[in-house]
């Protein structure tokens, strides 16, 4: 291959590319078979982190940056005046087979910009995938974009070669994305994610009777959301994200903070900040649907619309309901362990294990590693000193920012500044 | 009572025919340290003791018997992590695991137990980066080449994600610090040494040695980690975190140009 012309491109397609935030690698079950290349049955493996501190797991382009839509929020949007390339099939397989022989990457993630047409588009992706499985004897993980619109017979072609499948909804609500891509309707992203959800419950049933059933989409689905692009609160967003979480068993719903790259009068301007912490708080909600056995409606609410910048969703929840505290870690339930500010769920393991042992102190939880800093306004142990104190709420958060340095102090010193 | 120092040869098999030892000649007080860490103290007597295959499968089959699967896995972790002092706690696990009937590797309040998790985490950790951080160059005679230089002793740890993973191609991966790597000729991995030219640098891709296509793969690779950066997310402390200066120099996209 023409090392000039593939350098060109690469750069184009993968500078295209950085704005789907998933790079994730694991959940998958290939195994090497035949003394092939590649496995992808551990968990993920971040081989590298980019200069923004993010994960590097997996060759991560576009298989082309030409599309026929416009919509505001994309960089590859019709109207926008960038230069446009286009991989062959056979230089992404080269690409992904010599990347990965030198441990670079897990894998493949290949999206693309929608030429032509939707079916168009997913064969040529669907192409890339089966040559690597098919030709090359490939195992390690690959991840293609659904893209909107395409037909059933190809997401099910699709299934059978990608380890996960996904495809971005981007914009959390309807009105929204009216207003920023009204070329696109829900219907279309929802269309290729049904299929797949369809295919994924077939194949586990089959799987049951018929142990060589070829594995479809193993790692599952995904989806992302564009956060601060069209106005939404964290309310609507979470409400979204747990839609999709429980109408399609999605694996994972990503929240990316708008980078600004166009000067359209609908979208924050070039130059204003990526909403970073506010991507972060979502995270963190999401784990705690997710992991900690909240519902969504306990954190986000009508009545709590906006996740609080300043300190983290759980312990905003904890200090709304301080009726539930103090916890006794020695005696009380996995849930209710999981509600304690400052608890992780590998402490909570570690406590339940050990305090079959012992009743557990105050020096016990410090060596197990909880943030005592947070707990200790809302646990008792198998010590005479707890906090006797009647503290308000207010009190006590004051206390945990008094005692505590965020990360993102310099952070929300800017926004504050920005209103003050 | 004078202290008791008991030397083993480094090996894993070594530690726990010390292990055994110790059982068998019911000692209190006692140290054991590795041959090439030896620590005299003024009133201690030094033993060094022969490595014996029967008495540490001993040891080991007790300890499977005592202990889950996954706790023996720990015990074989931290005594990786070649730390000083680590026989001790180790020691002190195997102790408390013997002395009671049930089973003690969840006893997250007990100093050793949680300590040995402590430790073996650690190592767990360096050996899952190593599976990230591992860059192989394809060398002239068709082998891919590693080089790295661990923090804690992870090679034999390695042995089996690399053989899954790379089935069909030969490669090396070398411990430059503890001086062996492991060889993958399509068959099996062995452990070997090679006698590098004086003044070899590892960190440097030599067109004497390594494929002509290597080059354009890396200066590819490294393409790609600038554009596949977000310019306006910058966090460089988030960065260094991730990837600690001390792994840089291996790192093909952490070369300068």
């Amino acid at each position: 291959m023409s090392f000039q012309r593939i350098q060109e491109k690469l750069k184009i397609l993968a500078d295209a590319a950085k704005y789907d935030v998933s790079c994730s690698s694991s959940g998958s079950n290939r195994s090497n078979t035949n003394k092939g290349l590649g496995d992808a049955t551990g968990m993920g493996i971040c081989h590298s982190y980019t200069e923004d501190g993010r994960c590097v797991s997996l060759l991560k382009i576009l298989l082309t940056n030409y599309c026929i839509f416009d919509c505001a929020y994309c960089v590859t949007r019709k109207s926008n005046d960038i230069k446009r390339a286009a991989f062959k099939v056979q230089e992404v397989v080269d690409l992904t087979i010599n990347f990965y022989r030198r441990n670079y990457i897990e894998g493949l993630f290949l999206s693309s910009g929608i030429f032509k047409s939707a079916d168009y588009t997913m064969e040529r992706l669907v192409a890339v995938a089966k040559k690597l499985r098919l030709e090359e004897n490939f195992n390690g993980y690959i991840h293609l974009k659904s893209i909107p619109g395409a037909s059933d017979e190809l997401m099910r072609e699709a299934g059978l070669y990608a380890d996960r499948l996904s495809v971005n909804i981007e914009i959390p609500t309807r009105a929204g994305l009216k207003k920023l891509a009204p070329d696109k309707n829900r219907e279309d992203f929802l269309k290729p994610m049904k299929k797949v959800k369809q295919e994924i419950i077939q194949y586990k049933a089959e799987k049951k009777i018929i142990k060589s059933t070829p594995k479809y989409a193993p790692a599952g689905q995904s989806t992302q959301m564009i956060i601060g692009a069209s106005g939404e609160n964290d309310f609507q967003i979470m409400q979204t994200s747990n839609y999709f979480y429980k109408s399609f068993n999605l694996k994972r719903v990503y929240y990316s903070g708008y980078v600004p790259i166009s000067y359209d009068e609908r979208l924050p301007q070039i130059g204003s900040a990526v909403p970073m912490l506010r991507e972060n708080r979502l995270y963190q909600t999401d784990w705690l649907m997710r992991f900690y056995g909240f519902d969504v409606s306990e954190i986000l609410n009508q009545q709590h619309q906006n996740l609080d910048l300043d300190i983290d969703p759980k312990l905003s929840w904890a200090l709304r309901n301080l009726h539930e505290f103090p916890v006794d870690v020695n005696t009380a339930d996995k849930r209710m362990l999981a509600r304690i500010p400052g608890l992780g769920m590998r402490s909570v393991h570690k406590i339940l294990n050990a305090r079959r042992f012992r009743r557990l102190n105050w020096d016990h939880l410090k060596k197990i590693g909880i943030a005592l800093n947070r707990a200790q306004y809302f646990l008792v142990c198998d010590s005479n000193q707890f906090e006797r104190r009647d503290l308000t709420a207010e009190k006590i958060k004051g206390l945990i920012l008094q005692n505590s340095k965020s990360k993102y102090t310099k952070t929300l010193s800017n926004q504050l500044s920005l209103f003050g | 009572m004078k202290e008791k120092n008991i030397i083993y040869d480094g090996s894993f098999e070594g530690f726990l025919s010390a292990v055994f030892y110790v059982f068998e000649h019911k000692f209190d007080v006692v140290n054991i340290q590795n041959n090439t860490s030896v620590q005299n103290g003024l009133f201690t007597q030094n033993e060094t003791i022969p490595t014996e295959t029967i008495k540490a499968n001993r040891v080991w089959k007790g300890l499977t018997s005592k202990l889950s699967a996954s706790a023996c896995n720990t015990i074989y972790y931290a005594f990786l992590s070649e730390k000083l002092g680590a026989e001790q706690i180790l020691l002190d696990y195997i102790k408390y695991a013997f002395s009671n009937t049930r089973k003690i590797d969840k006893d997250f309040s007990h100093p050793s137990v949680l300590k040995t998790s402590q430790i073996a985490k650690m190592v767990g950790r360096e050996k899952h980066r190593m599976e990230a951080f591992v860059r192989f160059r394809l060398t002239k005679d068709a082998i891919y080449f590693a080089s790295i230089e661990p923090d804690f002793n992870v090679l034999p740890l390695l042995i089996k994600h690399f053989k899954n993973r790379y089935a069909d191609q030969k490669w090396i991966i070398y411990d430059i610090k503890r001086h062996y790597g492991l060889y993958y000729d399509l068959n099996t991995v062995d452990t070997i040494n090679i006698e590098f030219p004086t003044h070899f640098d590892f960190t440097k891709t030599d067109d004497n040695y390594f494929s002509d296509q290597e080059f354009e793969f890396q200066k590819l690779w490294q393409d790609y980690f600038k554009s596949t950066n977000i310019e306006s997310r910058k966090n460089m402390k988030l960065h260094i975190r991730h990837v600690p200066k001390r792994y840089w120099k291996y790192l093909s996209e952490k070369q300068p140009n």
